[in-house]
């Protein structure tokens, strides 16, 4: 672990800093624009092959046989491989691809089918070729017999008695006992803080509701994809696009039955993950495959696979029970939430279990979860995992409280915001959290005061907490002659933020942002980095940068000490000039110094690795004016503010595109985006006209509010950034439609068809 | 296997002949023939817009048209878009308002948000959005992409 807060240097709120806190273009700009930055399907090697996936056309089904002997002889077709290629040693290990730990033997299940097929989509066998085309073409000669078995494609199916089970023997886990048969319930938790009985008999108003919400994707524009090489001296390497590099090499060792030393996976760019390219899918079977071959193969999925053969985030039920005092005190709540695992258990519960309630301060909660294997692909975490579900519900509900109540829904949740020291159930204490700042900055926000006026337009609120993780992280300095830096770092850069750690590097240095060069390492060069998720990597990573710069400060102020002979304890390095407490005379730039060390003696080279906890986590609230046609049920996005706890921001501009484009796919949630499965377990939607997606048209701005409340765990005050703005879109627009056209809406998405029939029901009542 | 047939193209100013299976898409032949790997496969079904080219005047989505298509055509790609070193004013516009994140989508954006500059110089916020809705971003939420381009609008009218 990191050393304690009170040994590290931790800067006061008031600081003003030289290059935090700036905007500069980032470093991988130039190359993102021209097109001439690599990523994963851009990669080319001499001699590679292409692979391909065969997959099950049923939702649940036994494998009988397959026979692959015809697609192994047609022209160009090089390999093939199925489950039976995979080994089948150490199935019980636990590897964390930063999610959690999962079963060897269920990754290795879900990559390739063994015996059964959980889900249409499900990979059976691979193959490589001379081209995509002739590698797609050989699928086509693979003969699978199937047994058709029926499925079940609804929680509440799946959770039915009599359900038909898609594993024979798993039975519940959790609770400190397994359940006596086996069941689709993979497992299930419960946590709790004070007395929820108790609390509601004091509740003045109690509130109890239902919701469901679709299985919606993560939705990056560069499908899953990979290329291996199984070399002849034995070592594997990968070139990948993941969201973490140190997972995958030991997921891959792993499945493969490998030393982890013999894997190294070089991260390409990467072409948004949002916890979706955390999972493994490929790259496995393209090492398979290069290991038969003796050659490179690339495997790239299209946009059907991708929908049908990756996780989505799971859809869920979820019963909500808040009641509240007169004067508007929350006495107590309880939640139930079931949620999609997929065709393997993991859906991640636990997570929307810690974070449902904790906005809030209330004194009694319970909190029940269920982990629900459904014929659906692993589900996988997306931005905030399980919490925009949450928060619908919750949202919602309070917002139903404080309607009764007659009080404003923004002064209700300031009367029970969440503050440091608040209780959360089964979690230490919120640390310092700026939920109150982030309500009053609403309140006063021009949009909340501004009234809004015209026919079946309604203002929504709601609010939203992610918490963030710290982790291993690691990163490396060298001072250039010329008073430049080159740092390695890591973390995947999803979204620039090889700029924000580098930026952290420059500021402890005193040199511009861009003087500091960042690049992105792979497992053989840099020390292990967690992956890019839970919102840690300016927080962690940027960490393990302060640390190498802190390093490299240290060991050029001992240069300066040998330079002008003095002790070097009178020596310190400020806004990039190394200089003399003692001696005013004393003074050199970073810049002479370093065009000083190759004749002085040996390379400045700094090290920083953390493994940081106090991450902590981001306090965000929405303001939302929608138009709803009372006849279609169609909502349009009028206005919408985002206002967020950011702790410090290192880059304004990046920090504001995080909060818009999080903002934007709560919306897309909440309005347009489902799994619309047909009866026979078949995603009916698998393309990105039918997979709604929100685009420039179908939004206004979105006004991004920075609100900064320092974390006192990180030497610059960040907070983890990236995934809060997710979490409360959807209970907000749900909470303007009800403004609009007094119409609660239970379901996700809010499709027009949804609406109109929340619209019809109402005025049926 | 088929038979290629050769392609004669003007591509970012160049002649360029290549030779192209009749089933490969002019995105393929950019990609995995030319070596053009600037515009990005996101849907191959023309939805998401990551493969935007300008072909002969019209921008088009490239995993639509066929190789074999291209023939005697003038094609632009995000690769032809810079003048050398020199970025275009809607390139350095991305790069100034952080109007990218993971990138993927951003060749296409910037070959489109071209197209309408050349075609419209002063842009208004729904003209900007109607013309980039073939255009997905999965990143940014659009809000600085379409700031972007009214500032490039602004330098270029300036220039």
């Amino acid at each position: 672990m990191a050393a304690p807060d009170s040994e590290r240097d931790t800067v006061p709120a008031t600081t003003e800093f030289d290059v935090v806190g700036t905007s500069p273009i980032r470093h991988d700009g130039a190359d993102k624009v021209t097109g001439r930055a690599v990523f994963g399907p851009d990669f080319q090697s001499a001699g590679l092959l292409h692979g391909k996936m065969l997959r099950s056309p049923h939702a649940h089904a036994r494998i009988k046989s397959i026979d692959t002997a015809k697609a192994k002889a047609a022209p160009g077709v090089y390999a093939v491989v199925t489950a039976n290629d995979l080994p089948s040693n150490g199935g019980d290990r636990l590897v964390d691809l930063g999610i959690g730990p999962i079963r060897v033997e269920f990754l290795r299940n879900n990559i390739l089918a063994r015996e059964k097929v959980l889900y249409k989509g499900h990979a059976v066998a691979g193959v490589a070729a001379i081209s995509a085309h002739a590698a797609e073409e050989a699928l086509a000669l693979i003969d699978v017999e199937y047994e058709a078995l029926p499925s079940v494609m609804t929680i509440s199916e799946a959770m039915k008695p009599d359900a038909p089970l898609l594993y024979d023997n798993l039975k519940t886990s959790g609770l400190g006992e397994a359940s006596d048969k086996p069941s689709n319930v993979a497992s299930r938790l419960r946590l709790s803080l004070g007395d929820a009985g108790n609390g509601f008999e004091d509740a003045d108003v109690i509130v109890e509701r239902e919701f469901d919400t679709s299985a919606v994707h993560q939705g990056y524009i560069e499908p899953h994809n990979c290329t291996a090489l199984w070399n002849t001296d034995g070592r594997l390497h990968i070139w990948a696009s993941t969201q973490g590099a140190f997972g995958a090499r030991t997921a891959v060792a792993w499945i493969l039955d490998l030393p982890v030393s013999q894997v190294k996976v070089t991260p390409l760019e990467i072409g948004g993950g949002f916890g979706g390219k955390t999972a493994l899918y490929l790259d496995p079977v393209a090492a398979l495959l290069s290991k038969q071959t003796g050659q490179p193969v690339k495997m790239v999925m299209t946009r059907q696979e991708v929908f049908e053969g990756t996780g989505p985030t799971p859809g869920s039920h979820i019963k909500v029970k808040i009641g509240a005092t007169q004067e508007g005190a929350i006495t107590a709540a309880q939640a139930s939430l079931a949620y999609e695992a997929g065709g393997f258990p993991g859906s991640l519960v636990t997570i929307p279990a810690m974070s449902v309630f904790v906005a809030y301060d209330i004194p009694n909660v319970t909190i029940d979860g269920f982990d629900v294997l459904t014929n659906k692909p692993k589900t996988e975490p997306y931005r905030a995992p399980g919490a925009t579900n949450a928060a619908f519900a919750v949202e919602s509900v309070v917002d139903d409280i404080a309607d009764r109540l007659g009080i404003d829904p923004i002064e209700f949740r300031l009367r029970n915001a969440a503050k440091e020291g608040t209780p959360r159930a089964e979690s230490p204490p919120h640390a310092l959290i700026g939920g109150v700042e982030v309500l009053e900055a609403m309140k006063h926000h021009p949009h909340y005061t501004t009234p809004l006026e015209g026919p079946n337009r309604g203002r929504g609120v709601a609010v939203g907490f992610s918490g963030s993780i710290g982790f291993h992280s690691s990163c490396t300095i060298t001072v250039n002659a010329d008073g430049t830096a080159a740092l390695v770092e890591g973390s995947s850069d999803l979204s620039g933020s090889r700029t924000t750690v580098a930026m952290q590097a420059a500021e402890v240095l005193g040199i511009p942002a861009e003087d500091v060069h960042p690049s992105v390492g792979d497992t053989d060069s840099v020390g292990f980095t967690f992956l890019t998720g839970g919102s840690r990597t300016t927080f962690a990573t940027g960490w393990a940068a302060y640390e190498a710069a802190q390093d490299v400060a240290r060991q050029m102020i001992a240069r300066a000490a040998l330079i002008w002979d003095v002790n070097a304890d009178a020596l310190k390095l400020e806004h990039g000039v190394f200089m003399s407490t003692a001696d005013p005379e004393l003074r050199m730039t970073f810049k002479e110094l370093a065009d000083q060390i190759e004749a002085t003696g040996e390379t400045v080279l700094g090290r920083g690795s953390v493994n940081p906890s106090g991450a902590g986590g981001s306090f965000i609230g929405d303001i939302v004016d929608v138009e709803v046609d009372p006849e279609t049920g169609k909502v349009d996005i009028l206005r919408f503010t985002a206002v967020q706890d950011v702790g410090k921001a290192v880059h304004p501009g990046q920090v504001e595109g995080q909060i818009q484009g999080g903002t934007t796919q709560g919306i897309g949630w909440a309005l347009n985006e489902e799994y619309f499965m047909t009866d026979d377990g078949r995603m009916a939607n698998p393309t990105l006209l039918d997979y709604r997606m929100p685009t420039s048209l179908d939004l206004p701005m979105i006004d991004a509010v920075i609100v900064e409340v320092p974390n006192p765990a990180h030497p610059f005050g960040v907070r983890g950034v990236g995934e809060a703005s997710i979490v409360p879109p959807a209970g907000a627009i749900a909470n303007a439609i009800h403004n609009a056209v007094g119409a609660r809406v239970g379901e996700l998405p809010m499709k027009p068809t949804t609406v109109a029939k929340a619209i019809w029901d109402k005025s049926n009542e | 296997m088929p038979g290629k047939t050769h392609v004669q193209t003007i591509i970012n100013g160049e002649h360029i002949d290549f030779l192209c299976e009749p089933r490969q898409s002019l995105l393929e032949c950019l990609r995995d023939v030319i070596g053009l790997t600037g515009s990005k496969e996101g849907c191959n079904d023309g939805n998401c817009g990551a493969c935007t080219v300008v072909f002969d005047g019209r921008i088009v989505t490239s995993c639509l048209v066929l190789g074999v298509e291209a023939e005697g055509k003038e094609i632009t790609t995000i690769e032809g878009i810079a003048d050398g070193n020199t970025l275009h004013p809607v390139q350095q516009a991305y790069l100034e308002n952080a109007a990218l994140q993971c990138g993927i989508c951003t060749p296409g954006f910037i070959v489109s948000s071209k197209a309408l500059l050349d075609q419209n110089p002063t842009p208004t916020e729904h003209e900007i959005r109607y013309w980039l809705a073939n255009n997905l971003c999965r990143c940014t939420g659009y809000d600085k992409i379409v700031r972007a381009v009214q500032d490039a609008a602004v330098k270029m009218q300036e220039a």
